[in-house]
């Protein structure tokens, strides 16, 4: 085990993994993440806690990573670029494992432009690719980028995101394959709507083999409106909103229901594709679905360990 | 390549020489009189607007080149207007501003912001292609700097953000990884994308320390 998370360990064990994300509140209630990690605490291996999402401030994920931790909630903790220089992510790494966060996804985070500070400088000292590979020197070489030594065990499970809707297309398995030789082991994929272009990208995922040395799991992002569907077409980056889900959801007598059977459907598919390991839950701000998602899929009982 | 400028807001203009009632103003033969920033008839503009705004001008010359010595000589040889005014309004890029603060004891105030140093894309229209970084990637990135271009300046890019050859952050902005990604197949070079670019030492940019260089002969 390399951190021994319940994460690691029920991917290690080859089960089907089911992870959720709660979305940080804009004031510093420990309340409001204790209330979204009950929601899914019992439907889940393990809960993202994302980092400043969209550049908009909100309570750290580490802060909220712990205050799930005393939940018995096994927490992942996102780090972005954008915020912080190699000086800060690594004491910030020190003080997760200090709280007991064995789980980290890293990221190059939304530009700030998209958030509420735009005039905001963006750090970007290192990348997510070296990010993945600073946090598996960390725990491997027990080594500083300065090459200097930590003192004591840094045991973490790394995690990192693929987007199999950006391009160039033919390099995105590449991309992952990189993170993958950078220590990522775990990926938590963009929301998949567009099912028959991320099967080809997982068949090329395990034609190179990536699919045995990494543990992916698929992104869900729920749909609660047509507005909701439009706006994510339209303007979240990164995510990719086929126009089929929108008209679908437009001509549904009730666009909430729909809102759900369209994951499940998603879901049913994404078990089948070999190579998956599990599926990531994105219901940011409407954590109450992640049961209800949870057990129509089948996924029930959880946490499996 | 030049120093892309542009005009400051003129009330933020006018705020800096809030207490200076009169003024001096310089403009620049050189890269601002090309982009019309703070050429001849943009210095007689703000002339023309400073007066109406209630300051006196002593004043004013368009320097061949703001940013070289002869500056100090050009200061010289207008002592007696300069001298007249509480400051001097410079309208050139920082180099500009900068050089002839240190000609003068007068304070000095600049009417126009210093984006880039550009280079010329088509005629009038100009890109940001270096930051000076002190540390050149090129070699690795197909000749095409990502860390000025690429809006998170990453060196192993392209990030899940990259669609249609397009930015995410601004549709209008293309994505320089893209282009970096294309360069690289036409050149038979895509197996040097599996690499992982290490991670930067940004010690020899300007969040390293003051910088300085001094040229040195083979005489010396």
């Amino acid at each position: 085990m390399k951190a021994g998370t319940n994460l690691e360990k029920v991917l290690e064990s080859g089960r089907f993994a089911v992870t959720a994300e709660v979305g940080p509140p804009k004031g510093p209630s420990a309340a409001v993440i204790q209330r979204r990690g009950e929601i899914v605490r019992n439907y889940v291996d393990a809960v993202n806690v994302t980092d400043n999402q969209t550049a908009v401030v909100r309570m750290s994920s580490m802060a909220g990573c712990a205050i799930l931790k005393t939940l018995g909630i096994d927490p992942v903790m996102q780090i972005v670029c954008r915020d912080r220089n190699r000086i800060a992510i690594q004491s910030d790494v020190l003080g997760a494992i200090a709280l007991g966060i064995g789980n980290i996804l890293c990221l190059s985070g939304d530009h700030q432009k998209f958030g509420n500070h735009p005039s905001a400088k963006g750090v970007f000292d290192i990348d997510s690719m070296q990010l993945i590979q600073t946090l598996r020197n960390m725990r491997d070489e027990k080594k500083f980028i300065c090459e200097e030594d930590i003192t004591g065990e840094v045991p973490i499970y790394i995690g990192a995101a693929a987007n199999p809707y950006a391009d160039p297309f033919e390099f995105r398995v590449t991309r992952l394959a990189k993170k993958v030789k950078a220590g990522a082991d775990f990926i938590q994929t963009q929301a998949v709507y567009d099912v028959p272009k991320f099967r080809r990208w997982m068949e090329m995922v395990c034609e190179r083999g990536l699919d045995q040395q990494v543990h992916i799991l698929a992104g869900i992002i729920p749909i609660r409106s047509i507005g909701m569907a439009r706006y994510m077409r339209d303007y979240v980056a990164g995510v990719t909103v086929p126009d089929e889900i929108v008209t679908r959801l437009e001509k549904a007598e009730n666009a909430k229901e729909e809102g759900v059977r369209i994951p499940l459907e998603i879901i049913e598919q994404l078990k089948e594709i070999p190579g998956i390991h599990g599926i990531h839950i994105m219901a940011v701000g409407w954590e109450e679905i992640v049961p209800d998602i949870v057990e129509k899929a089948g996924l029930l009982p959880r946490p499996v360990l | 390549m030049i120093t892309i400028t542009e005009q400051k807001p003129f009330e933020e203009v006018l705020k800096s020489l809030e207490k200076s009632q009169s003024v001096y103003i310089i403009g620049c033969g050189a890269c601002a009189t090309m982009l019309h920033t703070g050429g001849k008839s943009e210095v007689l503009a703000m002339k023309e607007k400073l007066e109406d705004a209630g300051k006196t001008v002593t004043g004013w010359m368009v320097i061949p080149t703001a940013c070289d010595q002869l500056t100090e000589v050009a200061l010289i040889e207008s002592a007696g207007a300069i001298q007249a005014a509480d400051s001097i309004l410079v309208m050139s890029c920082a180099f500009g501003v900068q050089t002839a603060g240190f000609y003068t004891a007068l304070p000095v105030f600049p009417a126009l912001n210093t984006l880039f140093v550009g280079k010329e894309e088509g005629p009038g229209h100009f890109i940001d292609v270096c930051m000076q970084c002190g540390n050149c990637v090129l070699a690795s990135t197909a000749g095409v700097c990502p860390l000025v271009r690429c809006s998170k300046s990453l060196l192993n890019g392209p990030c899940g953000g990259s669609v249609e050859g397009k930015c995410e952050v601004d549709s209008r902005i293309p994505c320089v990884w893209q282009t970096i990604y294309d360069r690289l197949a036409t050149q038979g070079r895509l197996a040097e994308l599996e690499e992982i670019e290490p991670i930067k030492d940004w010690g020899t940019s300007s969040s390293g320390a003051p910088r300085r260089f001094d040229v040195v002969t083979s005489d010396d």
